[in-house]
């Protein structure tokens, strides 16, 4: 297995600042996030071959594609990578069955006709093989393009933001494709995007690329909690992201129970039983009690154990963690209520989270492995 | 109506096409995808014949022609005739002045190309030849198509340069639109006039072919 990971180390001073070096493993996915000219784009076409810092090492599949120490330079097309561009980038003058074959001429002609329709059937597009790009809607084209990529055994995967080009309601389905794809594949992927949506939903890792250097680079769990991370959790603040499994859902309620390592929490919301989800609770959302008083409107009181207490950050907030059994929940409370709830590593609280506060999304990819 | 010189303007137009399209395709590839330098100097002079007047350059050309030039010697000695006044040397120089109607469109339909999608043919495992042959030239094409249909319809037309390089040999270099003069000057105009006629409908036929064939393909990928 880790002969197949992939190793990425790019370094240059200009025209695009380059400094970047990172590890992804098979069935991993990676997201490459951060602001416009990050460099993000140009790492992936570095790992593809396309673009060729000053100093590369790529190594995947078991073989090297570059290393300019060693004077190795594979070409693009000899780098066994499925890349999906952020705007398709199909063939407009072959059919969708012919974008697929293009990527099958390492094999025989007699296979690569039932190897491009396996393809198109896996991303549901069986019955529009012999469609032209621009007789397909903009989400069956980037399907296309998915089923392109993953025609060739890809020893990597690599995703340009993906969803860029299509509306909200096409974007849903399209993660869940590429989940589904993903799964399919026992490669690592890397993903670049600026959507925070697309990494709860798709990543296992993170990358944070700021200036074409790498800011963090951990599990979506362990990066969602830290506060000192702008662009990632700009939007809504730290928070506690878990994955999680639908016990119930209570229709009368409007409420859906998940299991988690830990217990049962209750978030408002929909979804069958059994999905498994992708849970984020802001850390601004946490209440901490040591005691509790009756008649209390949250769902959620949590019962667990102090493990950390951060210093205190911008605006006097604290980062409190509280372990309810595996999972760690960071609360986001000032140094006055540290002070009078006495909060150190070992006391015991309540933490109570509203169920209105907890974002769920359906988890579109394979599990973090640890 | 001169059909010998029908036959030499018909022949000369053909063999122009046949010689510079795999001239402009790489020519107009090169310049389209690649940057190197003094490249722009180079494109410069790609352009060169559509701005010198026709009598400039059938002049250089003939300089060139002539026995006493490396070029005009070599021919001789292979071919055992003159380069200067001879059907080969009217094609040679119906190629060089048409060098910028197959080049310009064919390196604009190049560059037309989407980087992404070259580059997707790259990831595609497709070797540079392959991505040259499978995708760039077929998206190429109606550019392609245009410089070969604009080149044949020019060499037709072309007058100037064939008249001083080519002179009025009957059935050798006397084309059309030489044979056209040729009877203006005899006071033969009802034959003149069949033989512009002629070339009016080549003309027209041409530019129908060029806007029906564009539409088609433009049609089918929408």
């Amino acid at each position: 297995m880790a002969e197949r990971t992939l190793h990425v180390t790019l370094r240059q001073n200009g025209p695009i600042p380059l400094e970047v070096r990172f590890t992804c493993g098979t069935g991993d996915t990676l997201a490459i996030f951060g602001p416009s000219g990050s460099g993000k784009t140009t790492v992936l076409r570095s790992i593809a071959g396309l673009y060729r810092p000053a100093e590369t090492v790529v190594r995947a599949g078991g073989e090297t594609w570059s290393d300019t120490a060693a004077g190795v330079w594979v070409p693009p097309h000899r780098r066994h990578v499925g890349f999906v561009f952020q705007d398709y980038a199909l063939f407009p003058h072959l059919t969708a069955a012919g974008n697929v074959a293009a990527a099958l001429t390492d094999r025989p002609r007699g296979e690569r006709e039932a190897r491009a329709e396996a393809c198109l059937a896996q991303v549901h597009l069986q019955g529009k093989a012999s469609r032209r790009p621009h007789e397909l809607s903009g989400g069956e084209r980037q399907r296309v393009a998915l089923a392109r990529a993953l025609a060739r055994e890809p020893a990597v995967l690599l995703l340009d933001e993906p969803f860029a080009a299509v509306d909200r309601a096409v974007r849903r389905h399209l993660q869940d494709e590429v989940a589904a794809v993903r799964r399919s594949l026992d490669v690592p992927a890397v993903l670049v995007t600026h959507d925070l949506e697309d990494v709860v939903r798709l990543a296992t890792h993170v990358l944070l690329l700021d200036g074409g250097r790498v800011v963090a680079h951990d599990t979506v769990s362990a990066l969602m909690r830290r506060p000192d991370l702008p662009g990632l959790v700009d939007a809504a603040g730290p928070g506690t992201v878990f994955d999680a499994v639908v016990h119930r859902h209570d229709h009368e309620r409007g409420v859906i129970e998940l299991a988690f390592d830990g217990g049962v929490i209750v978030a408002a919301g929909a979804a069958q039983a059994g999905t498994r989800v992708r849970a984020r609770v802001p850390a601004r959302d946490v209440i901490l009690a040591t005691s509790l008083p009756d008649g209390l409107s949250v769902q959620n009181v949590l019962t667990g154990v102090v493990s950390t207490v951060a210093a205190p950050g911008e605006h006097d907030a604290v980062m409190v963690d509280v372990a309810v059994g595996g999972l760690v929940l960071a609360a986001e409370v000032t140094r006055d209520a540290v002070r009078r709830l006495a909060l150190a590593p070992g006391r015991q609280v309540h933490a109570l989270v509203k169920a209105v506060s907890i974002d769920v999304s359906a988890l579109a990819s394979t599990p973090p492995r640890s | 109506m001169d059909w010998q010189a029908f036959r030499v303007s018909l022949s000369l137009g053909l063999w122009t096409v046949a010689l510079l399209v795999p001239v402009g395709m790489w020519a107009g590839h090169v310049l389209a995808t690649r940057t190197f330098r003094g490249k722009a100097i180079l494109e410069a002079a790609v352009a060169i014949p559509l701005l010198l007047p026709p009598t400039v350059l059938g002049f250089y050309l003939l300089t060139v022609f002539s026995p006493r030039s490396t070029l005009g010697a070599l021919f001789e000695r292979a071919a055992g005739a003159s380069l200067a006044f001879s059907f080969p040397g009217l094609v040679l120089a119906s190629v060089f002045i048409n060098l910028p109607f197959v080049i310009q469109p064919i390196q604009r339909a190049f560059e037309a190309i989407p980087a992404d999608v070259r580059d997707a043919a790259a990831c595609c495992g497709l070797s540079p030849w392959q991505r040259f042959l499978r995708i760039e030239v077929p998206l190429a094409w109606p550019g392609t198509l245009t410089a070969m249909i604009l080149t044949f319809a020019h060499t037709l037309g072309e007058f100037g340069v064939v008249l001083m390089v080519g002179g009025n040999l009957p059935g050798e270099t006397r084309t059309l639109s030489i044979a056209i003069y040729d009877r203006m000057q005899a006071f033969d105009d009802h034959s003149a006039g069949i033989m512009a006629a002629v070339l009016l409908v080549v003309a027209v036929a041409t530019l129908m072919t060029t806007t029906a064939l564009t539409e088609r393909l433009v049609k089918r990928r929408g």
